[in-house]
């Protein structure tokens, strides 16, 4: 007998600050005013999505000392925006990412169940671990650490903040008039945690919010970033959505589960993805070709470059081979401010690989770039990206993706329109929000539910 | 009193149900939906009805409480709150005209975080921005975050020169942070953004200016990552009591809140603080200083007399504020109100006793009243909050420096 069809699970990535963002298209908007993130939380919502996600950096990138200026520069404040589009959404989650390193617990635990409370349970938080010194230059306790300690931090940060979230059952404002009382109890919200990073004590003034405590996401990719996940997350924001890298991670993260006590549809797997639609395939993938090549000009292709050579390579051609010097080992300076990727980790062996494949296919550098830089892009009709995307997820490469367009903010309109109808039709996509909690889209379990179940099991 | 009287300010103090303890008790209250954004909507749309210039909204990094210097245990009072500045953000979106002015802690929070959240409450309001930058001394928050300890400080102490080192301390501190927040906000000028296509620049970084401030308590480096807001620069308020905070008011706000019991004590705080705004070589801008005052207002004096012992019977005890308590009809708060004006106060901040009456009495009895005084505003005739409060939009001061 086969398998009951899964549900795909969608969201959207607000596009921003990266080389995805077409920002020189003439119909890309503003990636700052209000105006453009409820055009974008509208569609997603009529879209029937899961939820808008929110990516952050708290210092601007810099390449070669100075301030990167090829993409999109500037965003918003994650809670602030994410608060106000509960203003202008019903149903739609909120999925902002936060990072465990400049920030403390208390203040971030206050914000998350605000925005729980003010949106009706549709909060997430995306726990991040990025630590430099760079960025940290921005915080008053030059707030940085030593990578080492990344991972530890933060999970210390998000049991902190879980203590926090349960120091109120819920029940506690009785709101009595008669009585004259107000709380059944007068140490709601009491708490003690004492560990490596925070010795904190006190009373949170948050009450229990909807969903108890946010939908927690992850989106770091080492082993210890993996085990975060596998012993804490909901969900996990990954990178890789082709078929195979996919499978592999789904396999590997899902796997990991079971040392923690968990089961492996208690954490989502939700890989970053971009699509092109079109008339035809052709067609579409022509769109596509131009995208690339308007997303890496000869100048971000350089920059790219300099990521992993570790070097001012604005000498070279960007329609020319590839520079035959190896990448420079010492301290990473080129590039600053950008979250670090695996690829970075052992330049030698990514510039040997890169130049034997620019060789072997006569790519110039842009070529390169494209290529390499390319992340899994459904491309087609609107037909094939429905089939495609359904495939992915029957296939366990994923349970849906996070989509983010080339246009702000109108770059999803289609997909609404176009794709996510054939989705539905097939029957593995929603046609109503079901419930009103991102959990409740999710298909997540209340925290107090989780752990009446644990305590009877 | 003058015949043609300049027009007042108007704003209202949102915390809870009201300011009075036992506000939350009264049948007009919803004191199971002081967490919900349907409430706050419900309150400043109100305010926005009456044509006030903002709300600002209370906030405080632990549990309400009725002491000054530590939590009280208490079962019989509203306890719990949400972040100002996302109940602001979360209103902004369904209001038009109306200010929205949230309260941040400096002392244990980051002005980096801060700055780039108003920055972008302004944005998601088109312009209606302001922060109340508050400082505490309280043990019991300061163990929330668990990096820094203060010595024991009950309010008697604050006169004393232990005190008085502590406090002064704290409001360098926030004014270093009112620092930090306004060179951020001027971080990036007016127009960095140039998406210029032939050369594939998305901005111009010329016009993105490292802050490099460096303080006694911290330091930052910028620039922010949000660019410059749409007022350019966002309200900066503060309540102040006394000399330290009226120097905090003249050096670093837009507005202060005060709180003199009469004309006389109006006129000497303004005259303090106008003192302080001239040695800091700022007497050439707008700075407000606002009358704050609890308003327990009735169509009949007697019935706001009764209803105010009501909700002190029910407290269990007269109610007292560091500000003023009006307790009457609107025609006698719009006669004092202008008493206050004549004495140099340039507006005033309502703290309704109860939200839920004290607030409509104001938009539709006080407000009313005032205008057929001539004293208050009929439509608003401005986009943003600083053209509400007569600020013009300002320059930027790294702009000013390259150009
Ligand atoms: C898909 C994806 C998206 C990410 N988005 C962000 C982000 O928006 N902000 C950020 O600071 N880090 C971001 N990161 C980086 C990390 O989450 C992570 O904290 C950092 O890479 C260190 O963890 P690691 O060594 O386990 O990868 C992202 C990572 C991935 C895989």
């Amino acid at each position: 007998m086969s398998k009951p069809l899964k549900q795909i699970h969608l969201a959207a990535h607000f596009p921003g600050v990266n080389n995805t963002t077409v920002w020189s298209d003439p119909e890309a908007g503003s990636h700052i005013e209000f105006s453009s993130f409820a055009h974008f939380a509208r569609t997603s919502e009529r879209a029937k999505f899961d939820f808008l996600f929110l990516a952050e950096g708290l210092r601007l990138r810099e390449q070669g000392g100075h301030i990167y200026d090829l993409d999109v520069v500037g965003r918003p404040d994650t809670f602030t925006v994410l608060a106000a589009l509960a203003a202008v959404t019903k149903h739609l989650g909120l999925t902002g990412t936060i990072n465990s390193t400049f920030n403390e617990p208390y203040e971030v635990a206050r914000q998350f169940a605000g925005l729980d409370h003010l949106s009706g349970g549709r909060a997430a938080w995306n726990v991040v671990t990025s630590w430099d010194a760079f960025t940290g230059e921005n915080f008053r306790r030059g707030g940085f650490l030593p990578q080492s300690e990344r991972y530890s931090r933060a999970k210390e940060f998000l049991s902190a903040t879980n203590e926090l979230f349960d120091s109120w059952n819920g029940d506690e404002i009785v709101a009595d008039r008669q009585t004259g009382t107000f709380l059944s109890d007068a140490k709601a919200g009491a708490f003690v945690h004492q560990g490596r990073h925070f010795d904190i004590e006190g009373q949170f003034n948050v009450p229990r919010s909807p969903q108890g405590r946010p939908v927690i996401f992850q989106a770091g990719d080492s082993e210890e970033g993996r085990d975060f996940a596998a012993s804490s997350a909901d969900a996990i924001f990954s990178r890789y959505a082709t078929l195979k890298e996919g499978q592999a991670f789904y396999t590997d993260v899902k796997g990991r589960l079971g040392r923690y006590g968990r089961r492996p549809d208690q954490l989502l797997i939700l890989p970053a993805a971009t699509f092109v639609l079109g008339d035809t395939d052709t067609d579409a993938e022509e769109r596509a070709r131009g995208i690339r090549r308007r997303q890496v000009s000869g100048a971000t292709a350089i920059k790219h470059l300099e990521f992993v050579w570790n070097r001012d390579l604005s000498a070279y051609d960007p329609d020319g081979p590839l520079p035959d010097i190896d990448p420079d080992l010492g301290e990473h300076t080129i590039a600053r401010g950008r979250a670090q990727v695996r690829m970075y980790r052992d330049p030698l062996a990514t510039a040997r690989e890169w130049r034997e494949r620019a060789a072997a296919n006569k790519w110039s550098i842009r070529d390169l770039v494209i290529e390499t830089g390319n992340r899994q892009s459904f491309v087609g009709t609107p037909a094939t990206v429905a089939a495609t995307i359904n495939e992915f997820v029957q296939a366990d490469a994923s349970d849906g993706f996070i989509l983010a367009p080339h246009i702000t903010p109108g770059g999803l309109d289609d997909f609404a329109d176009k794709v996510v109808p054939l989705l539905q039709e097939r029957g593995v996509y929603r046609t109503e929000y079901e419930g009103t909690t991102l959990r409740d889209h999710l298909g997540l379990a209340h925290p107090d539910d989780a752990r009446a179940e644990r305590e009877a099991s | 009193m003058s015949s043609s009287p300049s027009p007042l300010h108007l704003a209202v103090a949102l915390d809870g149900a009201g300011w009075h303890p036992a506000a939350w008790r009264e049948p007009v209250s919803r004191p199971r939906e002081l967490l919900t954004a349907a409430y706050w909507t419900d309150l400043v749309t109100e305010a926005e009805r009456g044509l006030l210039d903002f709300v600002t909204i209370e906030d405080g990094l632990g549990l309400q409480s009725s002491s000054h210097t530590e939590p009280d245990g208490r079962t019989d009072q509203v306890r719990g709150r949400l972040d100002a500045v996302l109940i602001a953000a979360r209103v902004a979106p369904l209001t038009r005209h109306i200010g929205v002015v949230p309260t941040v802690v400096a002392t244990h929070t980051e002005p980096f975080h801060l700055s780039k959240a108003i920055a972008t409450l302004d944005y998601v309001s088109s312009g209606r921005a302001g922060l109340r930058v508050q400082v505490t001394a309280r043990r019991n928050e300061a163990a929330h975050f668990g990096r820094r300890t203060f010595p024991p400080l009950r309010v008697e102490d604050y006169e004393t020169p232990a005190g008085q080192e502590l406090l002064t301390g704290l409001f360098d501190e926030a004014a270093d942070y009112v620092e930090v927040v306004r060179r951020l906000w001027d971080s990036w000028e007016d127009d960095a953004e140039i998406r210029d296509v032939a050369t594939g620049r998305f901005i111009d970084r010329a016009k993105l200016h490292y802050i490099d401030f460096e303080g006694a308590h911290f330091r930052v480096k910028g620039p922010s990552i949000t660019p410059r807001p749409p007022q350019g620069q966002p309200i900066v308020s503060a309540l102040a009591h006394a000399t330290v905070p009226y120097r905090l008011v003249a050096r670093s706000a837009d507005i202060g809140y005060v709180t003199p019991h009469d004309a006389d004590r109006a006129r000497a705080i303004v005259e303090e603080i106008r003192t302080e705004q001239t040695a800091a070589g700022r007497a050439d801008e707008t700075l407000h200083v606002f009358g704050d005052l609890v308003v327990f207002l009735d169509d009949d004096p007697a019935g706001a007399g009764a209803r105010r012992e009501r909700l002190d019977s029910l407290a269990g005890h007269p109610y007292t504020s560091d500000a003023r308590i009006f307790t009457g009809t609107p025609s006698g708060l719009a006669d004092l109100l202008q008493e206050q004006a004549a004495a140099g106060l340039t507006g005033f901040r309502l703290r309704p006793a109860v939200a839920g009456h004290d607030l409509p009495a104001i938009t539709q009895g006080l407000v009313p009243e005032l205008q057929r005084r001539n004293a208050f505003r009929r439509a608003y005739e401005a986009d943003t909050l600083r053209g509400l409060l007569g600020l013009a939009r300002p320059a930027n001061r790294y702009a000013a420096a390259t150009a």
